[in-house]
């Protein structure tokens, strides 16, 4: 009993770093409606640069500490209210999280840019006292904290504290709190609503501060990974607080802290079971807690009932052009797949030939997030998992069963798309955010309780898979296999169109309009909802399998990391998750934008190599420019990228095509009057159309689509 | 009617939202092809009803009979299925979609739904037949020049209409019409009471109309139920409740 | 008059995005009276409601309250200069409790200490919300949303008070009360601008009547002469009953 009290108090410092954590979230949550994963990054900008002025600089540590927490914190939160979230306050809760995805990809390469990629080892402590002087509690007993542990506890309470003073008796925090649902309505009430959430984010992002400074001394050194680790295992205490509750979010993660010292002290340290579980018991934790914590389950986003007056979403492209220009649209993709074939197969040396496929087989992937977020509606992060099941099935398959590898991807789309099936059915109970929250905790589940197998994985060595034989054809060759691959994604990619066009598409674009409704004509969502994702993780599973082959060896770290899955979909979700196309030029983007980008920045070096006699000071700037920053560089513009999301949800290449097609009709317009085009509305000035139709609704009167004959009066 | 059983028994509805009392034993019948009003002040428990009877909400107490068999435990897209329509006080139709998709989705649906394979092999695409059907009833609601148009380009008048449509696409025995004449104008209120009459004698759908429209409820009910504060105060012949004083002083005020 | 109106919409256009809602709308609020805007629906009556409280900025023409020039300006700027707006529909915070989502508004107009007053004249207003003062406002029906828009709108005594559709999903016995109660709310010197199906709740309590008809102004006038003028347009509206 004592021997668990030990181990019990031994785990709340740990609880307390996780209700630190979950607490900044809950406040982000509830005061900006953004959940934002990216807090992880937030932090980890605050404790890099206090490293950098207490280490690098040796400032003092009071100075130090306030220029980490006090200015760099809130100026951090200052601008990405400015720059982002104040363009995102009316959007729904699924757009800002796409967007805090994009900040976690984005900004930990940005601080890598600032201050350089080499490892920040032993960060350095927010107190004064070495951690050796250890604090005994009670007197004689064998309860230890040290300095460190103390003022975690301290400065958590302290925080805990003065969240609930503000949001349970002031007018700040009434206000904080009634932003987040209508900031127009906040605005009626003679209230400035920018000045409120733009507090809000300065304070949140404060904590996010103090949380990184306080924590970094648990890490050997800084990486913005294990802030991020960290604060997906914090999620299990914001889950038990129901997003909402500060005092439980405390509790939860005091209690999670508690519960895994006791496992960790308890466990058998040899059991598979143990070695795997004591990692996943935030995950499984938050799992369990998303499915069955009530009060979680059926929460929902409430509306804002003003949103009425917001610009309606334009018609999508392909609802605005004339039959004709649909026709040429299409034979356009067909040309341009076709010169893409000829060129991987002519013309490509095999580094970008390499390049393509694994482009090609990422596309497949990504057509799975086009399914699941595109037309269900729901942001999976679990996308990479499905694909490493498809890839450890295929490997197995072939490996014991000894069958043929084609067929053996196959299998491994199968099985991918039971494993969606399965998970779809408890976690289809949950909405938005939460729904993105399960699949996150799926995904790192498995990450640590099933990758780690050996029967799984393969252990440390991963498991090969050999380029299959048809018939005549050997496809060891790249040049095949590249066709392969685009075979198969041009068969995922009808698939998924057809669907899209079919009943199912349509239940889930009705279902995506409004479930109730669909319900109530008969609809039954569990049914679609189950089928959008078991065909989303047999894409993802398929993908998987092709990869793997490609590769030779289904290796997990590598290329199926849950991380790889949040960049996806950000990638997807930024070129637009309702188009075919749009899958297929991020999977290519992905592998090729940070190539290109590293020919590019080779660019400068070469000039101040060939070119010795440049001054000092262009030579200079011009070494900045490194290759190495390639990657890097392209994450950031990845993650920016899913910025955007917020001002067109359709995605980019949606608003590009759109923007191409009015051109091409204004023109056909132009140079044809005579004849009777069923040209747009809105593509003109407006007051050219004054009579539009007048019975329409005041609240949402989107431009007229459509007046060729259908739309007059 | 006949005495044959009712369409629809709703027998001691009982609802509760956090120990506050919602409906309390709440009783209701609907017999087939009538139209039978329900009444009441705000909060009175209308939409609540509504969603309970519908599938929405579980109902704490009580037993829901439809067409002679228990509906305790099914849910709304099981429910309308077996021929229970609705349409919804706040419109909810589907975004994106112009307005016959909204129909052939719907009709699409009454039959339970396609099935994953005809999808694959692109052979879901809409049948003549249910095209035929579809554009009937946009013609029987007079939206015909408004089939292509996107629901979001609609007056709220149409939007109604267009409620109305997709829930009759599901040929149901029964309907439930929450406030359908609530934002709009006298013209659009005259004219959907009257579509809700051509649709009565047509299909012979029985329908449970809310309403604080006293006119119309006047001019289409034969029936009335009224609620309050979660309890049936009243029930009887149009007239007769409209008369009723208890009615007058909780609900219709002395104006009126 | 000497003295400039409350509110004036000088040839104000406005819309959503490419959609045209107001064409060149102009009219005017003197201090102390009430204005009616009625019309079909589609004929930019809540956008008129919208363009006043600052929520949709005009595309040309401009927005004066009390003389100046706030077109362009922020919507809680002009709610600060005493113009309130009860917006259509269910226009309550639905996560903030009935009391929360009052005293949000009361902290702003009447300080700390006269926040409880005005809850208590709140909840006389509406016992129902008394009731109720601790449920999330999303819980209520929908009439009941409705009356907490107005309590908080009713309370505040504005200079000027925008009420869209006000009886819109209220049961007969309390769109009467609402209106007894806009009475007095204007008997004691507050300017009405009210957005309206019903033609005869407006014509009662307005002094004045401006008829939209597919966002344009159809007739501007004393709600007397309404009569004869628009008889036409009305009539269509006037027949149902």
């Amino acid at each position: 009993m004592i021997e668990i009290l030990e181990l019990a108090v031994r785990g709340v410092p740990t609880g307390c770093v996780f209700a630190l954590l979950a607490v900044g979230l809950v406040l982000t949550y509830k005061t900006s409606g953004v959940f934002n994963l990216a807090f992880g990054a937030q932090a980890y900008v605050s404790a890099v640069v206090f490293y950098e002025v207490r280490k690098e600089h040796e400032w003092p540590l009071l100075p130090a500490a306030l220029l980490a927490i006090v200015v760099i914190g809130p100026l951090l939160g200052l601008l990405l209210d400015r720059v982002l979230f104040r363009h995102l306050r009316t959007s729904g809760s699924v757009a800002k999280l796409v967007t805090s995805l994009g900040l976690l990809v984005a900004i930990p390469e940005l601080v890598r840019l600032a201050f350089g990629s080499e490892s920040k080892k032993n960060p350095p402590p927010l107190w004064y006292v070495e951690r050796t002087d250890q604090w005994l509690w009670p007197e004689g007993s064998r309860f230890v904290l040290d300095a460190g542990q103390v003022t975690t506890i301290l400065a958590t309470l302290v925080v805990v504290a003065g969240l609930g003073v503000l949001f349970r008796s002031t007018a700040l925090g009434l206000r904080m709190r009634a932003v987040v649902e209508s900031p127009r309505m906040v605005e009626l009430n003679g209230i400035n609503a920018e000045r409120v959430s733009m507090v809000s984010w300065m304070l949140s992002s404060f904590l996010a501060g103090l949380s990184g400074v306080l924590l970094a001394p648990l890490f050997a050194s800084l990486s913005p990974f294990d802030f991020f680790t960290l604060l997906v295992a914090a999620l299990a205490a914001t889950a038990f607080g129901r997003l909402s509750s500060i005092p439980l979010t405390l509790l939860g993660g005091i209690l999670l802290g508690v519960l895994q010292a006791i496992l960790a002290g308890k466990l058998p340290t040899d059991s598979i079971l143990a070695n795997g579980l004591r990692p996943a018991l935030p995950f499984v934790v938050l799992f369990a807690l998303l499915l069955f914590w009530p009060g979680l389950r059926s929460a929902r986003d409430a509306a804002d009932p003003l949103a009425g007056v917001d610009p309606p979403p334009p018609p999508a492209a392909a609802s605005i052009r004339t039959r004709f220009l649909t026709v040429g649209t299409r034979a356009f993709a067909v040309t341009v797949s076709a010169i893409g074939l000829l060129l991987g197969w002519f013309v490509l040396d095999s580094f970008w030939l390499g390049l393509v496929t694994s482009g090609v087989i990422l596309g497949v992937i990504m057509l799975s997030i086009t399914v699941i977020t595109g037309m269900g509606g729901m942001i999976s992060l679990c996308q990479a998992t499905f694909a490493a099941i498809g890839a450890f099935t295929t490997a197995r398959v072939v490996d014991s069963l000894g069958m043929s590898v084609i067929v053996a991807i196959f299998v491994g789309a199968v099985v991918a798309a039971a494993v969606g099936g399965l998970l779809a059915l408890p976690v289809l109970r949950l909405e938005g955010v939460y729904l993105a929250l399960a699949t996150l905790a799926f995904a790192l589940m498995f990450q640590s309780v099933m990758v780690p197998l050996d029967w799984v994985s393969g252990g440390t060595t991963p498991l090969r898979v050999p380029r299959p034989v048809i018939g005549p054809v050997d496809l060891a060759e790249n040049r095949a296999f590249f066709v392969l691959a685009a075979a198969l994604l041009a068969l995922a990619g009808a698939l998924v169109y057809v669907v899209k066009r079919g009943t199912t598409g349509r239940f889930l674009d009705a279902l995506r309009g409004s479930e109730y409704a669909a319900a109530s004509v008969g609809i039954s969502a569990t049914r679609a909802k189950v089928i959008a994702f078991s065909l989303s993780a047999g894409i993802a599973g398929l993908g998987g399998g092709l990869l793997a082959c490609f590769y030779g060896a289904a290796n997990y770290d590598q290329s199926f990391n849950f991380f790889y899955g949040l960049v996806w979909v950000v990638l997807v979700v930024t070129a637009g998750a309702r188009s075919v196309q749009a899958a297929v030029i991020s999977g290519l983007g992905f592998f090729l934008i940070p190539e290109f980008l590293q020919r590019l920045f080779e660019i400068p070096g070469r000039y101040v190599a060939d070119h010795p006699d440049l001054p000092a000071a262009v030579e200079a700037v011009l070494r900045t420019i490194k290759p190495e920053y390639s990657l890097g560089v392209a994450f950031i513009l990845f993650g920016f990228g899913a910025l955007t999301y917020a001002k067109h949800p359709e995605g980019i290449i949606e608003v590009q095509t759109r923007a191409a097609l009015r051109k091409v009709m204004g023109a056909l317009d132009r140079t044809d009057r005579s004849q009777p085009t069923p040209a747009t509305d809105d593509a003109r000035p407006p007051d050219e159309d004054p009579a539009a139709p007048a019975t329409d609704d005041d609240a949402r009167r989107p431009a007229p689509v459509r007046t060729g004959g259908a739309g007059v009066p | 009617m006949s005495e044959a059983q009712a369409l629809l028994e709703a027998e001691r509805i009982t609802k509760r939202f956090a120990g506050i009392s919602a409906l309390e034993e709440v009783t209701v019948e609907v017999h087939r092809g009538e139209l039978v009003g329900l009444i009441g002040p705000n909060g009175a428990g209308k939409t609540t009803l509504f969603d309970c009877l519908s599938g929405k909400l579980r109902p704490d107490e009580g037993d829901v009979r439809f067409d002679g068999r228990s509906l305790v435990g099914l849910p709304v897209h099981r429910r309308a299925r077996l021929g229970l329509a609705r349409t919804f006080q706040r419109i909810e139709l589907f975004s994106g979609m112009n307005v016959r998709d909204q129909l052939l989705v719907a009709e699409r649906a009454r039959h339970g739904g396609g099935s994953f394979l005809r999808d694959a092999v692109g052979l879901s695409r809409p049948t003549a037949d249910e095209i035929e059907r579809c554009d009937r009833m946009l013609d029987l609601l007079g939206l015909t020049p408004d089939a292509d148009r996107p629901i979001e380009s609609l007056s709220l008048g149409r939007g109604r209409l267009v409620e109305l449509g997709r829930a009759l696409m599901t040929e149901p025995k029964l309907l439930f019409l929450d406030e359908p004449s609530s934002g709009l104008d006298r013209r659009e209120t005259h004219d959907m009471g009257t579509v809700l009459q051509a649709v009565q004698e047509r299909s012979h759908t029985a329908i449970l109309l809310v309403e604080h429209d006293v006119p119309m409820v006047q001019r289409l009910a034969t029936r009335l139920y009224v609620l309050d504060a979660g309890h049936l105060i009243a029930s009887g012949p149009t007239r007769e409740v409209l008369d009723d004083p208890a009615v007058r002083a909780a609900y219709l005020g002395v104006g009126v | 008059m000497t003295t400039a109106p409350i509110l004036e919409l000088v040839d104000v256009s406005a819309g959503y995005g490419a959609f045209r809602a107001l064409f060149g709308v102009s009219f005017a609020v003197p201090a102390g009276t009430a204005v009616a805007i009625v019309g079909p629906n589609g004929a930019g009556k809540t956008t008129v409601a919208r363009v006043c409280s600052g929520l949709v900025q005009p595309t040309s023409g401009r927005v004066l309250v009390d003389g100046d020039d706030v077109t362009g300006a922020a919507t809680h700027q002009v709610a600060r200069r005493g113009v309130a707006h009860a917006p259509e529909g269910r226009s309550v915070f639905a996560t903030l409790s009935v009391e929360e989502n009052l005293t949000l508004s009361f902290r702003q107009a009447f300080g700390r200490t006269g926040t409880g007053d005005g809850l208590a004249r709140a909840y006389e207003l509406f016992p129902r919300l008394g009731e109720r003062r601790r449920q999330l406002a999303g819980s209520l029906s929908g009439g009941e949303q409705r009356m907490l828009t107005l309590a908080r709108v009713l309370v505040l005594e504005p200079r000027l008070l925008v009420a869209d559709e006000l009886s819109l999903g209220l049961a007969p016995i309390v769109t009467e009360d609402v209106y007894r109660t806009l009475g007095r709310v204007r008997a004691a010197g507050t300017a009405l601008l009210i957005v309206e199906q019903h033609l005869d709740h407006a014509l009662a309590i307005a002094d004045e009547v401006v008829v939209l008809d597919r966002g344009e102004v159809g007739f501007v006038g004393p709600a007397h002469e309404l009569g004869d003028r628009a008889a036409s347009f009305l009539s269509a509206h006037e027949e149902t009953v």
